[in-house]
């Protein structure tokens, strides 16, 4: 049999999942929408962003919703050279650690910066938000940090 | 920097669909058959070592080792050798409850495999049934087990137990 013969097929499993947010990632998810950062406060005083349902230390319901960022450090950051279909991103980037100010935990997402020469653990980067229109109240509401001052 | 979209209300579900994308190709053997299903009928593979047929083949025999390299036609008809019926309902379910999924051991194979069995009440459905596949108009087939509609009863009387004993 010719290679020609054999069949060649796409076959995709999808899995449509909606999850429900709660009333904690709800309101994160939210503030996103609306274009800002919500941290919860631990019991501790410490600021949780993205914000955890309940006290990491206590177990206990977290206390008010602050507003963080939309600035931030980068605590920690890999490069991608080559990106994947499935990443936020289709030119190179990088997976970032982000304290954003205010916060004391930091948050994963993406950096848009021209090299990886652009980037250092505590550079300064700030949250480039979708047009208003276009954010659902998902992460991908924000398409991604930018180096604060930087050309990006 | 805020925007005002607050009367959208406040954000109580999140979409978070997994998809996984396979490129697929079934190999020579399996294509074979999936050729064959556009035809509109089963193609096999015969073990050269133990003489049994494979439908579909994976183009090795397991037991022995090695290559099928025989290509077998078989039957349009087979004897369920087991069967469940369907009773629950799932999400994206396309055919109406209850139906019959069996194993049917074609006639020339030494291996069953899965049909859907209708035109026929699911209290009456038994082992050692007779069966034969419907197929999709001719315009229709194509190299997918879709070419087959589902297996239907083709009155023959019930296939003996010894002759299937071995395929549960």
């Amino acid at each position: 049999m010719a290679d020609s013969e054999v069949l060649h097929a796409v076959h995709r499993l999808e899995f449509p999942y909606s999850r429900s947010t709660g009333p904690i990632i709800g309101a994160f998810l939210t503030g996103l929408r609306d274009g800002m950062f919500y941290g919860a406060t631990g019991s501790d005083g410490s600021v949780i962003v993205p914000p955890t349902e309940y006290d990491p230390i206590t177990s206990d319901d977290v206390g008010e919703l602050v507003e963080v960022g939309p600035g931030g450090v980068v605590t920690s950051w890999s490069w991608v050279s080559h990106p994947l279909r499935k990443h936020p991103l289709q030119t190179p980037f990088a997976w970032a650690l982000i304290t954003l100010d205010g916060a004391d935990t930091a948050m994963l997402h993406v950096v848009d910066a021209p090299g990886p020469e652009a980037l250092a653990t505590g550079t300064r980067v700030t949250a480039r938000f979708r047009p208003a229109a276009e954010r659902i109240g998902s992460m991908a509401d924000v398409e991604a940090f930018v180096v604060e001052g930087g050309a990006s | 920097m805020a925007d005002e979209t607050t009367d959208l209300g406040p954000v109580t579900t999140l979409a978070t669909p997994i998809r996984l994308d396979f490129d697929f190709t079934p190999g020579v053997a399996q294509s074979k058959f999936l050729r064959g299903l556009e035809q509109g009928k089963f193609m096999g593979q015969r073990c050269p070592t133990c003489d049994k047929v494979y439908v579909p083949s994976r183009g090795s025999c397991p037991t022995d080792g090695v290559p099928t390299t025989e290509d077998v036609l078989l039957g349009n008809s087979g004897t369920v050798t087991t069967y469940c019926v369907v009773n629950v309902p799932f999400a994206g379910q396309s055919i109406e409850i209850p139906y019959i999924c069996a194993q049917v051991l074609l006639d020339g194979a030494n291996l069953s495999f899965m049909g859907l069995i209708q035109e026929i009440p699911t209290d009456q459905i038994r082992m050692g049934m007779r069966v034969e596949a419907v197929w999709v108009d001719e315009s229709d087939l194509t190299p997918s087990l879709a070419s087959v509609r589902y297996f239907r009863p083709n009155g023959e009387p019930d296939a003996d137990y010894e002759t299937y004993k071995e395929y549960l």
